[in-house]
């Protein structure tokens, strides 16, 4: 334990200053005791596991909760247990990570929704505009004032977040897991601006739990673990390995490729088992997919002619930015979306037409990207969740059979250490990671030839990054043909066998793994580099 | 597994008794009022209701019809869907159950009649029901207008069909049916003599009994409450979501539907104009008070019924509109306090917990 820095007359100005907060949500103590201080103009990095507290002590600090106990200064003041709109007025700005944005309004709507300027009675939209566009040039914060949300990519929309709260005049920017959306240049550009902002004497909170990041950008680290604040570290000469060991409250042992993929460092090009890669061909692959065309949302390419193969036993890589037609191809190959033309084979099958408990059937698991939307029903228990997909296989003539429901469930749950193990509580009760063991217990539990894993450790701590890492692994070794989509490039070079980026609909030449490195694969990701598929 | 089994048990129950003791609060105020002493009313309506037979009778009665629509809402809002069609359900299935009660011969046995005016109740409602299931599956045209204009809709045209064909002259209902009548309490029991109650009850009890079964026991009951719960990762697992809309839409309409039995085979033993009289659409407040749980609907049924028969004991003292206005503030109280009380049982048992 590093006690804080401290002046010797003790006194000392913070930006913000918690001490002891207690915040309980029915059985969970999301926070114990909590502390934070944060000096004026430095970049200040929370970092902890999945359900550490992070976030509602963040959610506290802006107002949106009220501790149960414990203080709470900001510039001195004592604030404790204020509202949103106190806090906005004293200059506190958060950018959640699930954008706060109306879609159909323009940048500049958005900017200034809640404090319109006017003239007379009518909105004065010009004025609003010049506004932004002001602001926009002192901060270099680069957006186009009159561009619809629903056009911007994540990158430019997280800029209009950071730039409505500075318009709110926040001083005291709190970002809630910035980069789980952005490609690596949109981060480069993200860290050149939160910089620029430090240096403008800002002062800028970030919740992270990606350790290469902590490092790169934060001057002072502040590490939660099980709602507690258990160390404050100085970033110069800090190691992430004291930062993990700190998170976890263990050493974590990773493999090599792992420990790449968890410290954002570069894998060091392990050779692989075959030095002499041949692509797939029909009568050895697992899947293949031919001249795959799938419609999107506004009813365009969305997936625009791909063509891959995975064969047993191997682990394809699709990187990209999100957004780029990676969810309706999972989609499409789950059977979630129509296929509008094309071929999909599985283990020599045409399965095209398939419906999507059919191409369970044939082997296919699919571990979707979004647990919340898809892999889970947070209101099912546990053990209903372990069913989900497979209630046909766990009822008899109609009715479902109780007993192997929970026997099922109990197995799952010590096998893949899901906490809290109890199989009657909700899914909704459970933190990332625990939910996300669920889904990966469901669709790795039963036999299967095929996993699409559409990015399996998002949000979840490092920890659970390590088990779902090393369960790819297993199914890897045990013969099937895994599909790994993410937009996390250390994940998929920890895992990959072969990598493909997906660009605008479009996949790029699919290479061995160790052909490619971040910088390239990169360039592939922003269009800066485009060589399709052959 | 028992204290959960008991947290959830207190999480279902505390809501209504808190919502019922505003609604005390709010009646005492509302008889204060009018100059009466709540203490006399609310004796009066009890002694009305539960204290003798008749009343008690009309209470289960009342109750019966209320549990058939009250399970239909739920049903439907286990799978996401707000039916607020359960009145016109109720009136077909009445109707065709009442048709074919006329047009049965004396002759054949009882029960069988009966059993098969069961079977035309159920698919009166399942037809009225499936209309605005199959609009939403295949259009997307949403069911709470669906059902309202349905409701205008169905009950106009079976208005027009027995003004025009059925009625027996200078009255707004058919002719006495010749085969189905459901016996009465009182031909076993005859303290229940005058009252409306009939076996009905049963049928409502085995109704509410196998909607337990088939939300909470059976696979597609599974599907449809992961329909209602998150129609996405229901799809995900496999289920069509269309599907389970039309199915629950069916079932609901055909549990609606069969409500109709009660007024036109248990009671009157003719399909009347507007026999409905609310039903369908108290059956909403039943489903809420409810939780959405068969054992839940039926206590509320019970308990609006008894207000509803209530209402007519009390009247000399205040006007009997003052328990309309009790439901409402039950309702209202109800809808406000569960996440409320269930919050205060949380923090409550977080010493416990932690």
């Amino acid at each position: 334990m590093t006690s804080p820095p401290n002046t010797p007359g003790g006194r000392e100005e913070f930006a913000i200053r918690m001490e002891g907060i207690d915040k309980t949500f029915g059985a969970v103590r999301a926070n114990r005791g909590a502390s934070l201080e944060v000096r004026p103009g430095e970049i200040h990095a929370l970092v902890g596991e999945n359900g550490a507290g992070k976030s509602t002590l963040m959610k506290i600090l802006g107002g949106l909760q009220k501790p149960d106990a414990g203080k709470m200064e900001v510039n001195g003041r004592n604030v404790t247990g204020w509202s949103t709109s106190e806090a906005i007025a004293a200059g506190i700005g958060v950018v959640h990570q699930h954008f706060m944005l109306v879609p159909t309004l323009t940048v500049a709507e958005n900017m200034v929704l809640g404090m319109e300027p006017t003239k007379g009675l009518r909105f004065d939209y010009a004025k609003a505009v010049a506004d932004v566009e002001k602001l926009s040039a002192e901060t270099g914060l680069a957006v186009s004032a009159n561009a619809k949300v629903s056009d911007l990519s994540v990158g430019e929309a997280q800029r209009v977040e950071i730039l409505k709260t500075l318009f709110r005049g926040a001083t005291i920017l709190v970002l809630d897991e910035p980069t789980a959306v952005l490609s690596p240049p949109e981060v480069k550009e993200l860290w050149t601006v939160l910089r620029r902002l430090r240096d403008a004497g800002g002062t800028i909170v970030l919740i992270t739990h990606r350790l290469d990041e902590v490092i790169d950008i934060s001057d002072v680290i502040t590490v939660m673990r099980a709602g507690q604040t258990v160390d404050r570290l100085k970033t110069a000469g800090t190691t992430p390995a004291q930062i993990a060991r700190a998170m976890v409250g263990r050493d974590v042992v990773l493999s090599s490729r792992d420990e790449a993929s968890a410290l954002g460092t570069h894998p060091q090009g392990e050779p692989l088992d075959e030095p002499g890669f041949h692509p797939s061909d029909d009568m050895t692959s697992a899947i293949r997919v031919n001249d795959l065309v799938v419609m999107g949302s506004r009813n365009t390419r969305a997936v625009d002619g791909i063509t891959f193969s995975i064969r047993p036993g191997e682990i394809l890589g699709i990187a990209g930015v999100e957004g780029n037609g990676q969810t309706e191809l999972i989609e499409a190959l789950a059977g979630l979306r129509p296929i509008a033309s094309g071929l999909m084979r599985c283990n020599g099958h045409d399965v095209t037409t398939e419906s999507i408990s059919g191409r369970r059937d044939f082997g296919v698991s699919h571990i979707p990207e979004d647990r919340h939307r898809r892999g889970l029903i947070l209101d099912f228990t546990i053990a209903d969740n372990l069913i989900l997909g497979l209630q046909t296989d766990y009822s008899r003539r109609g009715i479902l059979n109780g007993t192997r429901i929970s026997e099922n469930a109990r197995q799952r749950i010590e096998t893949f250490d899901i906490r809290p193990p109890s199989a009657d509580l909700p899914a909704r009760a459970l933190s990332g990671g625990n939910q996300q063991k669920i889904v990966v217990a469901r669709e790795m539990g039963r036999p299967f030839t095929i996993l699409l894993a559409a990015q399996p450790t998002r949000g979840v701590d490092v920890g659970a990054i390590e088990f779902i890492h090393a369960q790819l692994r297993e199914a890897r070794a045990a013969g099937a043909a895994v599909l790994l989509v993410s937009a996390e490039l250390n994940e998929i070079l920890a895992l990959a066998d072969r990598v493909a980026v997906m660009y605008r609909g479009k996949l790029t030449k699919v290479m061995p793994i160790e052909q490619t490195n971040e910088e390239m694969l990169g360039e592939y990701m922003t269009g800066s580099r485009s060589e399709t598929a052959a | 597994m028992s204290s959960r089994f008991r947290e959830n048990l207190e999480e279902a129950l505390f809501p209504p008794i808190v919502a019922l003791l505003v609604a005390l609060i709010c009646g005492d105020l509302l008889i204060m009022s009018y100059g009466q002493a709540p203490g006399t009313v609310y004796r009066l309506l009890l002694e009305g209701t539960w204290g003798n037979a008749y009343g008690f009778g009309q209470v289960l009665y009342k109750a019966t019809t209320l549990t058939f629509t009250g399970l239909a809402v739920s049903i439907g809002i286990r799978a996401g869907l707000f039916n607020v069609g359960a009145e016109s359900q109720l009136a077909a299935g009445g109707f065709l159950a009442g048709l074919l009660g006329l047009t049965l011969s004396p002759h054949i046995p009882g029960i069988m009649a009966i059993v098969l005016c069961i079977i035309a109740a159920m698919a009166g409602g399942a037809i009225v029901g499936a209309i605005p299931g199959w609009l939403k599956v295949k259009y997307g045209a949403h069911e709470v207008i669906v059902t309202i204009m349905l409701n205008f809709i169905v009950l106009a045209l079976l208005n027009y069909i027995v003004a025009a064909r059925l009625h027996v002259p200078e009255t707004l209902h058919t002719p006495e049916i010749s085969n189905g009548a459901i016996p009465r309490l009182e031909s076993f029991i005859p303290a229940f003599h005058g009252s409306a109650a009939n076996l009905t009850i049963i049928v409502a009890l085995i109704a509410a009994a196998l909607t337990w079964v088939y939300l909470f026991k059976s696979k597609r009951g599974f599907e449809i409450r992961a329909v209602g719960l998150q129609p996405d990762a229901a799809e995900y697992g496999g289920v069509s979501v269309g599907g389970a809309w039309m199915r629950a839409m069916v079932i609901s309409g055909a549990v609606a539907g069969l409500g109709g039995i009660n007024y036109v085979l248990g009671y009157k033993h003719y399909y009347e104009e507007g026999f409905a009289g609310g039903s369908g659409f108290l059956g909403i407040a039943v489903a809420l008070v409810g939780r959405n749980h068969p054992l839940g609907v039926v206590l509320a049924a019970l308990f609006f019924a008894t207000l509803s028969q209530g209402g007519l004991a009390i009247h000399a003292f205040v006007p009997k509109q003052m328990v309309e206005v009790l439901q409402g503030v039950v309702i209202l109280a109800v809808a406000m306090s569960v996440p409320e009380v269930r919050a205060a049982l949380r923090r409550a048992r977080k010493p416990a917990a932690a």
